[in-house]
C-alpha cells in the first residue's frame, strides 16, 4: 500500500501499460516534452521516447481520428485530449467513426482506443475551459465512459480500458490530480461497477468523478448533525452500473444525485429516470438533484462557487429529502 | 477544365487493358441496376452513384497491393468491387441483408470488408481522412510495408479534417495516398463557389507533399499516376496528393434536382465519358473488337443479374439480433 496523488497513479498506470505491451503508445497535445498540461505524463518521454510518447500538433480532430486508425490498425492508443472542452473539436471522430465502426462494419472492425481527457470547473479558468460533458459522451453507444475519482481508481482503471476491445473515454476531474489516496499494488477497480465510498442508511447520494470528494464532505457534516447517508461512486458512466444503484435507493428509500453537469439533460436526469423507473415503490421521498446552474461557468471565485455543486447544497438537497 | 485526350499508345498489354475495361463496365452496370432497384424501392436511403467516375476507381484501386488500406466515402461502390469486394455482397448489403459486405447494418454508403483491407464508407465528408492516417501510423510503427489509401472528394478539402490529417501524415512522413476525386461540385456547389485556391495541388503542396494532377476520364493516366505515386510512398517518400479530375454524370443522390448545373455541361463532359473513350483506344489500337466488347459487357450484366438474384434471395437479420455489434462480444455490457 503506497500513498500517491491522483495524478501520479495515473502516471504510474500510463507507465505499466506501456512498458506492458509494445502495441500501447501515448499522443496528444504537449504530453512530451512538456509533460503534460496536467503533468501526468511527466518523464514518460525520456522513458519510453518519441515513437511511443508522440506530441501531436493542435489537431483534435486529425489526432484522435489516427488514434482510431491506430487503433484499427492494430495498434493499442491512448489519447489524450488536453480536455473535454477542446474534445468538442473531435466529436465527430469519436461519435462518427470510434463508436459507430464496428456496427456499421457488420461487426468487422473495432476500435481498441483509449481516450483520456480531463474535464470540469472549479479553478476561475472561465466558460470556455470548466465544461462538464460526460452525460454527451455517456450518451452514446459503442463507447464505454469512466470516471475514475479515486487515486486507486486512476492506477486501475487504465489497464481494463485498454483490454477493452472498444473504445473508452477516460474522465479525469482536474480538480482531483493533487488529491491523495491509498494505492494497493494489487488492481481492486473494474469498468464495470460502481462503489459504495461510504455505507450509509439513510439517504443514497449518488456522484462521479470531482464531485465524490464534495459528496463525502457534505457526508461527513450530516454525520455530525446524526444523518446517516451513503455514498455512491459511478466510476462508470456507461454503461451504467443500475443494480447497485438501486440497491442502494432501495436500501436507504430516498435519493440526491450530485453531478457537475448542468442540470439539463444532466446524467443526474437519466439516473432519476431509472430510479423512478424501477424502484418508484421504494422511495419514501421525492427524489432531488446537486447540479451546476445553467449559467456558463464564471471567471469571479464567488460566482464558479455559485454556480457548481457545494457541500453546502448537498446537504441542504438531503435535509429536504428528509424532511428536515 | 477538360484535360485534352491522351496522347500515345495504352502502354499495357492486351489482357491487362481489358481488365481495366471490364472493372469499369461492372461498377457501370452494377450502379445501373442499383439505380433501378432504387425506382423499385429495393435498395432505400441514400445512393450516390459514381457514374461516370469509373476510371479513378479501376485505376487507383488496381495500383494497390493486397496488404494495402483503402479507406473511402460514401461514394464508394466502384472501390468495393475494384477491391474484391464480390459483387454479390455489395448489392445484398444494399438490399439491406445479412449476406451483405456490412451485414446489412451500413448500406450503400457504408460497404466494409476486412478480408480486403476496406475500411469503409465513411459518410461524413473527411471523416476517413484521419482514420487513414492512423492506420498509416500503424503501419509504420509495426514495420508494416502498407499504404494506406485515402478517397475522398474536392468538397472534403474545404474540411479542417482534411488539413489536420494531410499536415500530421507529413509532419511524420506516414505512408499515406492522398485520392482526390475532384468531380468539380461538393453536393451542389461548384469548386469555384466553395474553395479560394481552386487549384488543388497548390493547397496540397503548400504542407510539403508530393502532388499529381491527372486527368481522371482517363483510365491509363490515373493507374499511371497512381502507381508513381503508390511507389513513391512505398519507397518511405511520405505522403503524396493526387487529384484526379474527373466528373459525375448522375445526381449527387437520388434527391437531387441538378439546379446547379448546366445539361450542356455535363452533356460536354459525357463526351469524354472514361469507358467509351478507353473502348474507342482499345479498338483503334487493334486490342479490342466489337464482339469482344460485347461479350465484356454481357459478362458484366450476367455478374450484376447474379447479383440480384443472391440479394433477393438474401435473409433479414432477426430483429432479436437488433443489439449486435454495439460493442465486441468480449466487451459488451
Amino acid at each position: 500500500m503506497t500513498t500517491m496523488s491522483y495524478r501520479e497513479a495515473m502516471r504510474t498506470a500510463l507507465r505499466e501499460a506501456l512498458a506492458g505491451d509494445p502495441r500501447v503508445f501515448l499522443m496528444g497535445e504537449d504530453v512530451g516534452r512538456y509533460g503534460g498540461t496536467y503533468a501526468v505524463t511527466k518523464g514518460l518521454l525520456e522513458e519510453f521516447g518519441p515513437e511511443r510518447v508522440r506530441d501531436t500538433p493542435l489537431s483534435e480532430l486529425g489526432f484522435v481520428g489516427a488514434g482510431i486508425g491506430a487503433a484499427l490498425g492494430g495498434m493499442r492508443p491512448i489519447v489524450e485530449v488536453m480536455t473535454v472542452n477542446f474534445s468538442l473539436l473531435a466529436l465527430d471522430q469519436i461519435v462518427n467513426t470510434a463508436a459507430l465502426y464496428r456496427h456499421m462494419s457488420g461487426g468487422q472492425f473495432s476500435v481498441p482506443l483509449v481516450i483520456r481527457m480531463a474535464t470540469g470547473a472549479g479553478r476561475q479558468i472561465a466558460a470556455q475551459h470548466s465544461h462538464s460533458f460526460e452525460n454527451w459522451y455517456a450518451s452514446i453507444p459503442g463507447i464505454k465512459v469512466l470516471a475514475p475519482a479515486t487515486a486507486q481508481d486512476a492506477r486501475d482503471m487504465l489497464a481494463p480500458a485498454l483490454a477493452d476491445p472498444d473504445p473508452v473515454i477516460i474522465f479525469e476531474h482536474a480538480q482531483l490530480y493533487n488529491t491523495e489516496g491509498e494505492v494497493t499494488a494489487e488492481r481492486q477497480a473494474d469498468i464495470r461497477t460502481a462503489a459504495v465510498r461510504r455505507p450509509g442508511t439513510m439517504v443514497s447520494v449518488v456522484t462521479y468523478g470531482g464531485s465524490l470528494p464534495k459528496a463525502l464532505a457534505a457526508a461527513d457534516q450530516l454525520a455530525a448533525d446524526g444523518v446517516d447517508a451513503e455514498v455512491l461512486d459511478l466510476r462508470v458512466l456507461r454503461p451504467l452500473d443500475t443494480a447497485t444503484i438501486l440497491a442502494s435507493v432501495r436500501k436507504c428509500r430516498r435519493a440526491v444525485v450530485v453531478d457537475e453537469g448542468w442540470r439539463t439533460g444532466s446524467l443526474a436526469a437519466e439516473i432519476m429516470a431509472r430510479i423512478v423507473e424501477q424502484a418508484f415503490y421504494d422511495l419514501d421521498a421525492p427524489l432531488a438533484r446537486v447540479c451546476s446552474a445553467e449559467v456558463p461557468i464564471p471567471y469571479a471565485r464567488h460566482l464558479e462557487d455559485a454556480a457548481l455543486p457545494q457541500p453546502a447544497g448537498i446537504v441542504a438537497a438531503v435535509n429536504a429529502v428528509l424532511g428536515r | 477544365m477538360i484535360a485534352p485526350p491522351p496522347a500515345g499508345p495504352v502502354p499495357y498489354e492486351k489482357d491487362y487493358a481489358l481488365a481495366l475495361l471490364a472493372d469499369m463496365l461492372r461498377i457501370r452496370r452494377m450502379e445501373e441496376k442499383c439505380a433501378q432497384a432504387y425506382g423499385e424501392g429495393k435498395i432505400r436511403g441514400f445512393l450516390h452513384l459514381y457514374i461516370g467516375e469509373e476510371a479513378v476507381a479501376a485505376g487507383a484501386v488496381r495500383a494497390l497491393k493486397p496488404e494495402d488500406n483503402i479507406v473511402a466515402t460514401y461514394r464508394e461502390h466502384g472501390h468495393a468491387l475494384v477491391r474484391g469486394v464480390t459483387m454479390n455482397s455489395i448489392m445484398a448489403e444494399m438490399y439491406g441483408k445479412r449476406e451483405g459486405c456490412s451485414r446489412g447494418r451500413g448500406g450503400s454508403m457504408h460497404l466494409f470488408d476486412a478480408g480486403v483491407r476496406l475500411y469503409g464508407g465513411n459518410a461524413i465528408v473527411g471523416g476517413g481522412l484521419p482514420v487513414a492516417v492512423g492506420l498509416a501510423l500503424a503501419a509504420r510503427m509495426q514495420d508494416e510495408a502498407r499504404v494506406t489509401a485515402c478517397f475522398f472528394g474536392e468538397g472534403a478539402m474545404a474540411e479542417g479534417a482534411f488539413h489536420e490529417s494531410i499536415n500530421l501524415a507529413a509532419l511524420w512522413r506516414l505512408p499515406v495516398l492522398f485520392c482526390c476525386e475532384n468531380n468539380l461540385y461538393a453536393m451542389g456547389t461548384a469548386l469555384d463557389r466553395s474553395e479560394s485556391q481552386t487549384d488543388l495541388c497548390v493547397k496540397a503542396a503548400s504542407y510539403g507533399v508530393q502532388t499529381l494532377k491527372v486527368d481522371g476520364q482517363d483510365v491509363v493516366a490515373v493507374h499511371e499516376a497512381a502507381q508513381e505515386a503508390a511507389r513513391a510512398v512505398r519507397a518511405g517518400g511520405g505522403p503524396f496528393f493526387v487529384e484526379f479530375q474527373t466528373y459525375r454524370f448522375r445526381a449527387h443522390s437520388m434527391f437531387d434536382a441538378e439546379l446547379y448545373r448546366a445539361k450542356s455541361e455535363v452533356e460536354e463532359w459525357k463526351k469524354r465519358g472514361p469507358l467509351h473513350t478507353f473502348s474507342a483506344r482499345l479498338k483503334a489500337e487493334g486490342k479490342l473488337t466489337e464482339e469482344a466488347f460485347l461479350a465484356l459487357d454481357h459478362e458484366a450484366n450476367a455478374e450484376v443479374e447474379r447479383a440480384v438474384a443472391f440479394a433477393e434471395a438474401g435473409s433479414w437479420e432477426p430483429v432479436e439480433d437488433l443489439l449486435l455489434d454495439v460493442h465486441s462480444p468480449e466487451g459488451r455490457p
